[in-house]
């Protein structure tokens, strides 16, 4: 009940939002908000710390940005399509790193990812240090106009909001209680005859292709996609909102993009704009000390022992 | 033909060869690291490349304000590392204990995080020259090629590391109770040895290791807050494709890594960023537990 009361009250907040804040910048919030949410069905729910994510999200813009600007598909099938090659650059990446697991599962994503990130920075159609400028944002079906923030912001929560439903769906499907069935207990999820292997390179290529569907929203919104976007920086700050939102819970991540992008934005004018990596740094080692269970988390621990 | 090595001079193949081995023995010095790290904390030490980092800064402030020359900043530089390094886990990394090792990677994800942007802060992105000790500069034409005193020195010195890392390990009392500790820690506590020390000198030795290897690369690479950074995803590259288990595994693999990647410079220069990854994928197909690695 508190549950569906908090998602009515936050789907009021998005909503009417933008009438009160900087459309673009809500719209940042927004696809990070989708970025970690997608991390976290392969960490939270799955178990596997990925640390090469941005190469799936820049990957994405990339595509999309090319695919929109260069090739000239709509808007709406240039996001697709980053969403697609960010599919199949999971299948690839996963085949490889589900073949080890826990600490060995991170470093060979995060090598992965840097192996990504160098192409990028060679491969012609992503404009290398300068990356890809000037993606048009087009027109909605080829009728709304999404140069206007308002428009643009209304499209990007409602591909949100599909993909935020989609992943809730997906936690509480068969298939998602199965994969924290591996996640609490792998040998004894083998021996229920589960194809553990199989159910982890589908949460894998499911999780990278939502985070492409992020890094392609992303790249339409800013009509920008730069190595910004692939660094392993990015990887860690996405591991650093799902942590700080409450790792394994449906809205932490989100919650915890929502704090990273505020802060982000608040630190970025004022004298502390060059400490901002050292900060984020802080609430790393913070969050991992003594505040595993995230703000989510500690909400959920909370209201139950209140209640 | 010596003129002519498939298609190169041979200053050119031995060049890039030299170079390979330098970066095969950074490779090793800093892998060899990890695994000590990993045997007791079973923690990968996201935090070695700004350690790394940190050993060649310390190098570099240790020549310009007190003075100290090269030769005993690879003995004090190290030292004061590694004791950082303890104090990260007797008061952090300590306190990890009994839940998730993935939690120990983010920690040390965050403190590399600190670290480097304190120093990027401090110093900028841009590097502090060191220069090469006065005793190896120049070098010695060796006829197919030209070999400079400080780059031989760097690869020497890495394998006496690394000797001196296995004697440590494998011929003494200490290093039998750490052996002892990486394969059941609550039985050697039972036995009377201070397994929370032990896991402390060996975080520190790791980490010592690692501001080894930053104090031979600074006269190489200028000293810069991300020096380490990237050169820390190749090293997971390498431990993934050698596997932690042993001090051999390690060293082959760095070196030979560092190897593969110079004979790529000389003929596929696009290819030489990322042919250790290619080679990590490779062995993941056909040897998922590493090359050296036991199976889980």
């Amino acid at each position: 009940m508190t549950t569906k009361l908090g998602y009515a009250a936050a789907l009021l907040l998005l909503i009417a939002a933008p009438f009160f804040v900087y459309p673009v910048l809500l719209m940042k919030f927004l696809c990070f908000a989708l970025f970690a949410c997608a991390f976290n069905l392969i960490l939270g729910f799955g178990g596997l710390l990925s640390f090469g994510h941005a190469a799936f999200f820049g990957g994405a813009a990339y595509v999309a940005g090319h695919a929109i600007k260069v090739w000239g598909l709509p808007t709406e099938l240039g996001i697709l399509a980053g969403a697609a090659a960010a599919g199949v650059m999971g299948l690839a990446a996963g085949m490889l790193a589900i073949r080890r697991q826990g600490i060995y599962f991170a470093m060979i994503t995060l090598a992965l990812a840097q192996m990504a990130y160098f192409l990028f920075i060679s491969a012609p159609f992503t404009g290398g240090e300068n990356g890809l400028q000037g993606v048009p944002r087009g027109r909605l079906l080829g009728m709304i106009d999404l140069q206007d923030n308002m428009a643009m912001y209304y499209f990007t929560l409602a591909i949100f909001l599909a993909a935020f439903w989609l992943i809730a769906r997906t936690v509480h499907s068969p298939f998602g209680q199965v994969l924290r069935a591996i996640r609490d207990n792998e040998p004894r999820a083998v021996s229920l005859g589960y194809d553990v292997e199989r159910y982890k390179l589908q949460a894998f290529v499911l999780s990278a292709t939502l985070a492409g569907l992020a890094g392609a929203l992303k790249t339409v919104v800013f009509q920008l996609a730069s190595l910004t976007d692939a660094h392993w920086h990015m990887s860690g700050e996405v591991v650093l909102m799902t942590l700080l939102g409450g790792v394994g819970t449906i809205a932490g991540p989100a919650v915890g993009a929502g704090i990273i992008v505020a802060l982000q934005n608040l630190l970025a004018s004022g004298p502390l704009s060059a400490w901002v990596p050292v900060v984020l740094g802080v609430i790393f080692v913070i969050c991992v000390l003594s505040f595993r269970r995230g703000v989510i988390g500690e909400l959920r621990a909370f209201l139950q022992k209140s209640f | 033909m010596l003129t002519d090595l498939l298609g190169f001079p041979p200053q050119v193949l031995f060049g890039q060869l030299l170079l390979g081995l330098i970066n095969g023995a950074f490779y090793a010095v800093l892998s060899l690291g990890l695994a000590v790290i990993f045997g007791l904390l079973n923690i990968v030490n996201f935090a070695h490349g700004a350690l790394y980092m940190l050993g060649a800064f310390s190098a570099w402030g240790l020549a310009t304000f007190l003075g100290l020359n090269y030769w005993a900043a690879l003995i004090v530089a190290p030292v004061l590392v590694g004791g950082f390094g303890m104090l990260i886990e007797r008061f952090l990394l300590r306190r990890l204990a009994g839940v998730d090792h993935l939690y120990g990677l983010l920690l040390t994800f965050g403190l590399a995080l600190v670290i480097e942007g304190v120093f990027i802060k401090l110093f900028g992105a841009s590097g502090q020259p060191y220069p090469t000790p006065k005793a190896l500069t120049g070098g010695i034409n060796l006829g197919f090629m030209f070999l400079p005193w400080y780059r031989g020195w760097v690869v020497v010195a890495s394998l006496i590391a690394c000797g001196v890392t296995w004697y440590i390990f494998e011929r003494t009392k200490i290093g039998a109770y750490l052996r002892a500790g990486t394969e059941n820690p609550k039985l050697l506590q039972a036995f009377g040895v201070n397994v929370p020390l032990l896991t402390t000198l060996a975080y520190g030795y790791g980490v010592g290791l690692a501001a080894f290897a930053g104090v031979l690369a600074a006269p190489i690479t200028q000293v810069s807050p991300l020096m380490g950074s990237n050169l820390i995803i190749v090293v997971f590259a390498v431990v993934v494709i050698g596997g932690m288990g042993s001090i051999m595994g390690a060293v082959v693999t760095g070196l030979g890594m560092g190897l593969i990647e110079g004979l790529t410079k000389v003929y596929w220069p696009e290819a030489s960023a990322t042919v250790i990854f290619f080679v990590m994928a490779i062995v993941l197909v056909l040897r998922p537990a590493g090359l050296f690695g036991r199976t889980a």
